[in-house]
């Protein structure tokens, strides 16, 4: 079985003015088909550096980074474009729907790049079907100011999804959301896993990262803490438990 | 499939920013509008003075004496003569490529008929004048070769005098005195209208310039000359040789100036078109500075628009858009921009021209050519002006851009 990401003593450093500032010093991990991985870390500890670096949109200074097999450090510029186009799902933390287009049209946008033979022919179907899978197939032609938070935030998995990735990446994916609204992402994620999709995600908020079932903890530019989920949130359970507690507020 | 999106984003981008995309593309719209207006302008000149000039004739090759020296000043050509019957003679003979060759000795007489009276030009030609000039008749004949050998009395009349003399009345077969000496009048000319010096050349009494030289003016040499070739493309060699042929004839030395002037129709055209050109030349060129100011309107948009955008540009980066997709879709709207100015333009200009021609009481013509040239020359612009801020935003960082606030 071939790693999805597979990091060996991965080093990023960066020259800011005359000093060099080192981000990552030095991380291995390897990261498996079906996983569900958390990483976690306060600002400063490297996490983004390894987000870009995993989502290949940054290449490391030291180190081996392999994505599904592949050599990230050795591609150039267009190269890294379309291994980000056919391999990984990207998903922000502001959503970064395009303003004043529909929802559909904005699912549409990766296959947009494609190249060469492997363009799909039916790219309208495709978005349509990307979106029922995220529980939004009635408002495929609203705008994302006529959509929700959690809405948009669906509407970016959608997108990520279009392509069949490797790899869904998010980053901060319930940064703007509410807590209610969160739980609603973290059970389309755990959907997702469920069927097999890889999933990595940035968080600083140690109760979404129990929905993962793998915790990475960064800090200065390392992995401190490497672990299993133990205590593991169902999303359709503390849906189901916030329901609950609401009907007894309104009870009382 | 990029493309078709980049022009449907460009399109929808542009309705969306209404005014600034109409502001922007004023620049466009106004140098567009311009050249085409100044070009059709100058090309309706050129084409009035070409259609007089055509009025000359058929492949004319005009011959003009030398000129007359007075006290120290050298006159026009033409005002002495110096074109002898020879002259003519020989040309007719020897020179190839000739189809007809004739005198214009000009007068200015009082004519009557009855108590009717005019004072038209009084022109004394040969038989193949009206063939060179193409000028046909209304009515009646031209005079034959006979009447000039004999100097005979007969005369054409041109449609002008012919009105004034005769009212709406045949005039062929009438019989009109000019200065007292009757001539008949056997063909009336079809009018031609003025010509470049604006006189009426239909004010106007042809007669044989045997009869003209004997009974009118009492000259013996010809102040001028009207030759025709056979075809355009000899009008240079019949020029050649006719020079050639007048200075053997003349006894001019080599080095020596001729006493004599010849002239092909072509190039008494390019002399009358020449100051339009040149001015259409100037005003064209200065309305294609405002074109390259409205490209650099529309560069100065599009980097505002890049800056605008650039989380968009950081998203399609990551979703695996390739530099050179960005650069595509930015010079597209750009191009989009530009485009779009120039057709507006080109509908303004259309317009412009049409005003002009109705307050400056002279004819346009918006030539296709002067149409694709400015439509052309609007869309190398956005493509040239939109390539900055378009390699801008294709080189942007993925990742600052994504972060961009």
């Amino acid at each position: 079985m071939v790693p999805v990401i597979q990091l060996v003593d991965f080093r990023k450093s960066y020259i800011t003015g005359e000093v060099e500032v080192q981000a990552v010093r030095g991380v291995t991990l390897t990261i498996n088909p079906g996983e569900f991985v958390a990483i976690m870390g306060s600002s400063g500890s490297g996490k983004s550096t390894l987000m870009n670096t995993i989502g290949c949109l940054d290449r490391p200074t030291g180190g081996k980074y392999l994505l599904d097999g592949i050599d990230v450090g050795s591609l150039n510029r267009d190269e890294l474009a379309d291994l980000r186009n056919q391999k990984i799902g990207f998903v922000f933390q502001g959503f970064n729907l395009l303003a004043r287009t529909t929802a559909v049209e904005n699912v549409e946008l990766p296959m947009l790049y494609r190249r060469g033979g492997q363009r799909f022919n039916n790219p309208r179907e495709r978005a349509l079907k990307s979106l029922e899978r995220v529980g939004l197939g009635k408002r495929t032609d609203h705008t994302p100011s006529q959509l929700s938070g959690g809405q948009q935030q669906r509407v970016a998995i959608a997108r990520a999804l279009v392509n069949e990735p490797t790899l869904l990446l998010a980053d901060e994916p319930t940064g703007n959301l509410d807590s209610r609204t969160s739980i609603e992402i973290m059970d389309i994620f755990q959907e997702l896993n469920a069927a097999g999709m890889t999933l990595v995600m940035v968080t600083h908020e140690l109760d979404i990262a129990s929905y993962s079932t793998r915790m990475v903890v960064m800090r200065d530019g390392r992995v401190v803490t490497d672990r299993p989920v133990e205590q593991r949130l169902n999303a359709k359970q503390e849906l189901a438990r916030l329901k609950q507690e609401q009907a007894a507020v309104k009870l009382a | 499939m990029i493309i078709l999106a980049a022009f449907k984003i460009a399109f929808t981008g542009l309705r969306r920013n209404l005014l600034r995309s109409l502001l922007t593309m004023l620049g466009i719209i106004f140098g567009v509008a311009a050249v085409i207006a100044v070009v059709s302008l100058g090309n309706g000149a050129k084409a009035q003075v070409e259609k007089q000039i055509s009025t000359l004739g058929q492949n004319v090759v005009m011959v003009m004496s030398g000129a007359a020296s007075r006290g120290g000043f050298r006159m026009a050509f033409g005002t002495s003569g110096t074109l002898t019957l020879g002259d003519f003679d020989s040309i007719r003979k020897e020179v190839e490529g000739v189809a007809g060759v004739s005198p214009e000795v000009r007068s200015f007489a009082q004519v009557a008929v009855g108590n009717q009276n005019a004072n038209p030009q009084i022109m004394g030609v040969g038989s193949d004048y009206a063939d060179i000039r193409t000028w046909r008749f209304a009515s009646g004949d031209n005079f034959t070769e006979a009447d000039v050998r004999n100097a005979n009395k007969v005369a054409l009349i041109g449609k002008t005098t012919a009105t004034q003399l005769f009212g709406g009345e045949d005039p062929v077969g009438q019989v009109l005195r000019i200065k007292n000496a009757p001539f008949r009048i056997v063909g009336l000319l079809s009018p031609k209208g003025v010509n470049m010096m604006g006189s009426d050349q239909d004010d106007v009494v042809l007669v044989p310039y045997t009869s003209a030289m004997k009974r009118l003016t009492g000259d013996t040499t010809f102040r001028s000359l009207l030759v025709q070739a056979v075809e355009p493309t000899l009008l240079t060699s019949v020029q050649a040789q006719i020079t050639e042929l007048l200075r053997q004839r003349h006894r001019i030395q080599p080095g020596r100036d001729d006493d004599f002037l010849v002239r092909t129709q072509q190039e008494i055209s390019e002399f009358a078109t020449e100051t339009s050109r040149v001015l259409t030349l100037l005003l064209g060129g200065v309305a294609g500075v405002s074109l390259v100011v409205g490209g650099i309107g529309i560069m100065n948009i599009m980097l505002v628009s890049v800056t605008e955008r650039t989380r968009e540009i950081g998203l399609r980066l990551a979703v695996g858009a390739r530099g050179r997709d960005i650069l595509l879709q930015f010079l597209i709207e750009a191009l989009t921009l530009s485009v779009v100015g120039g057709l507006l333009g080109i509908g303004l200009g259309w317009w412009a021209s049409d005003w002009l021609s109705g307050m400056m009481q002279s004819p346009t013509l918006i030539a296709a050519n002067s149409v694709a040239l400015a439509f052309g020359s609007a869309a190398m612009i956005g493509i040239v002006f939109g390539f900055f801020p378009a390699m801008k935003a294709s080189q942007l960082d993925p990742i600052e851009a994504l972060r961009y606030e």
